[in-house]
């Protein structure tokens, strides 16, 4: 059992359903309260849809499990209202020694590139982030958590989904127009409704240790390949939050699961690693598998899958829960326009084509690094054992090993949803249509801030200008007349001074001009940004028709 | 020509918005080529390549610095 951690143990409350007999009935059913099921319901109560949680457990994730959030992951969080939370307990390392066999190749010093709010990755024991977004999600109205509800039947018909629910007091049926299938790698749900997920399977297992180190150790990342005390295998130590470190052994798919997971077999792996001199305590070991495939489409009729339940993916680089929390932020905006009947529901068919983009990237981005760090054939770990070789001598060697490659969001630059740019060599940089907002510090009213707290939830027209105080009349109409029918476009102006613009329209300050920048903005420049914070279009000059064409064809009303 | 020894891969009209990105797509490549080869074949296959792109690079006082820079790890 953890020393390091109290599991809370939500309460399971009588369904009043059971005694009423009434079925209930909900707009939005999400299945799973793991951190994707609870990032979509946080994202629905953002868009003041009332949402339903069910999960048949009533406490947080077992063990550590996911280690790493990356930063895309912690903007989502920031949306949700957790963000801090989490990079305030979250453990940040910036050194990452690779070895290979007994020696040290190379190390790196990933310093964060600065004037971003959040750093590139925090990691933390995933207990933790699913303890605050569940206090979350328990303080937002709208938004009811079931625990202990196990959903054991589902049925789709025209309009409605019709589940089953068991809990220890009897069954009870809801009836939700739309559902949420949230519920992990195995998905019930999928299960239940008979799809199919498809895709190349791999398999490995991994014994995880999560160890308490008595006396200091460093915050860094240290990766093995082939190390003395493992021979053929690779092994990860990390550091988590209360100098808990997360240790993963690869085993290879013929280990047997129950004897590695035995203390008198983990034990001296983890010694042999440390060295006899470091004292440690073991809190938690466990043996995973995983495979790497997806479905086919992630929306079928009223059910939309988002994280594992959807794809999963190796563990190297951090993209299960972090491509999970995208999924979150790629539906949630998508089906409050389709319930409110300002969007066709074909703009759930952009959640597929967009997420389903971004698994594959996951998916291949994981799958090589699980190439790298276990070779399917003596050519293959040859060259792997030549790439680490030069990689001690040669930068470009450093470059080509993989020991994982941290989630980084998609850019969606082939989404249907995109307005492109009118001349390809209009703009410099990779805010491209599609792509996911770079921050920057901005001032607002003379409070340093940052630019991504300013946008999400509504659609954003940004609008560069050299001087707020002196945007004339026609711009400011224009800027105050950019909705596109009842789908609201929030102007907002952008500008290296002080000021305030006409008609009301908030601005905010970009002082050293890194928005500006980032952004390859000219005067006159707009950006129109997704509910999501992603970039829909942009122009060199303002045009409310185009930006309003720009909003019909990311919603799908073109 | 001195011998390159920083990071340069790159596609034409390829887009990377990772700096591992164009490595790992060779790499990936090069693996894939490798496939379903016996060893006799791989080996065969990795000094044909060699020959390929050696005879590519041609100037030979590059070429010399890149056998010196192989052998010396082995």
């Amino acid at each position: 059992m953890l020393k390091t951690y109290n599991y809370p143990k939500f309460e399971y409350r009588t369904p009043p359903e059971i005694s009423s007999g009434k079925t209930l009935k909900v707009p939005v059913v999400v299945v799973g309260a793991g951190p994707v099921g609870l990032g979509a319901a946080l994202d629905l109560q953002l868009h003041d849809i009332p949402v339903l949680v069910l999960d048949e457990d009533d406490t947080v994730s077992i063990g550590s499990r996911g280690v790493c959030y990356a930063k895309r992951a912690l903007e989502i969080l920031d949306r949700y209202g957790v963000g801090e939370a989490v990079c305030n307990k979250g453990v940040s390392w910036n050194v990452g020694r690779t070895f290979f066999r007994d020696q040290e190749v190379y190390n790196f010093n990933l310093v964060p590139e600065p004037d971003h709010h959040r750093p590139g990755m925090v990691n933390l024991q995933q207990y933790y982030l699913e303890e605050y977004m569940a206090a979350r999600a328990a303080s937002r109205p709208n938004l009811e958590l079931r625990w202990k509800n196990k959903v054991v039947s589902v049925t789709q018909s025209g309009k409605t989904v019709t589940l089953k629910v068991e809990t220890e007091d009897g069954f009870y049926s809801v009836e939700a127009d739309w559902l949420i299938a949230a519920d992990g790698a195995r998905s019930p749900i999928r299960r239940m409704l008979g799809l199919e997920v498809e895709g190349k399977i791999f398999m490995d297992r991994f014994l995880i240790a999560d160890v308490v180190m008595k006396a200091d150790f460093p915050a860094e990342r240290w990766f093995w390949f082939d190390p003395p005390f493992h021979p053929g295998q690779s092994v990860l130590l990390h550091k988590q939050a209360d100098s808990v470190f997360r240790i993963d052994f690869q085993l290879g798919w013929d280990a047997d699961p129950e004897e590695e997971k035995k203390p008198e077999n983990v034990l001296p792996r983890i010694k042999a690693m440390l060295g006899d001199q470091r004292e440690f305590e073991l809190e938690w070991v466990s043996v995973y598998t995983f495979q790497c495939r997806r479905m086919g489409s992630f929306n079928h009729g009223r059910v939309l899958f988002v994280g594992d339940a959807a794809h999963q993916v190796s563990p190297f680089g951090a993209r299960g829960a972090n491509s999970g929390l995208q999924d979150a932020d790629n539906l949630g905006w998508k089906l409050k326009l389709v319930i409110d009947g300002k969007a066709p529901e074909k703009l759930l068919d952009s959640y597929s084509e967009e997420r389903v983009f971004a698994a594959d990237e996951n998916l291949m981005n994981s799958t090589r690094s699980t190439d790298f760090i276990t070779p399917k054939s003596k050519v293959s770990r040859t060259f792997r054992n030549a790439v680490l070789g030069l990689a001690k001598n040669y930068p470009f060697g450093r470059a080509l090993v993989n020991s994982g490659r941290l989630s980084v969001p998609a850019f969606l630059t082939a989404s249907s949803l995109n307005t492109p740019d009118e001349a390809p060599t209009a703009f410099a940089g990779r805010m491209l249509p599609g792509a996911p907002m770079d921050d920057a510090p901005v001032l607002d009213n003379g409070d340093e801030g940052w630019l991504l707290d300013k946008v999400g939830n509504q659609f954003f027209a940004l609008y560069f200008a050299d001087d707020p105080n002196a945007l004339d009349a026609a711009t400011v109409d224009a800027l105050s007349n950019l909705s596109f029918g009842s789908i609201a476009v929030q102007a907002l102006v952008i500008s290296s001074k002080p000021g305030v613009v006409n008609g009301g329209i908030p601005n905010l300050e970009d002082p050293r001009g890194i928005a500006a920048q980032r952004y390859d903005a000219k005067h006159g420049t707009v950006y129109l940004l997704r509910p999501d914070q992603h970039v829909a279009a942009r122009w060199r000059t303002l045009d409310a028709q185009k930006v309003k064409a720009a909003v019909a064809k990311a919603t799908c009303n073109a | 020509m001195a011998l390159n020894l920083n990071p340069n891969f790159s596609e034409a009209g390829k887009r990377y918005f990772s700096a591992y990105s164009p490595g790992d797509d060779f790499y990936e490549m090069l693996i894939n080529t490798h496939r379903d080869l016996s060893d006799e074949q791989s080996e065969l296959l990795n000094a044909r390549l060699i020959l390929l792109l050696a005879n590519h690079i041609g100037d030979i006082g590059t070429l010399r610095e890149a056998l010196s820079a192989a052998r010396e790890g082995v």
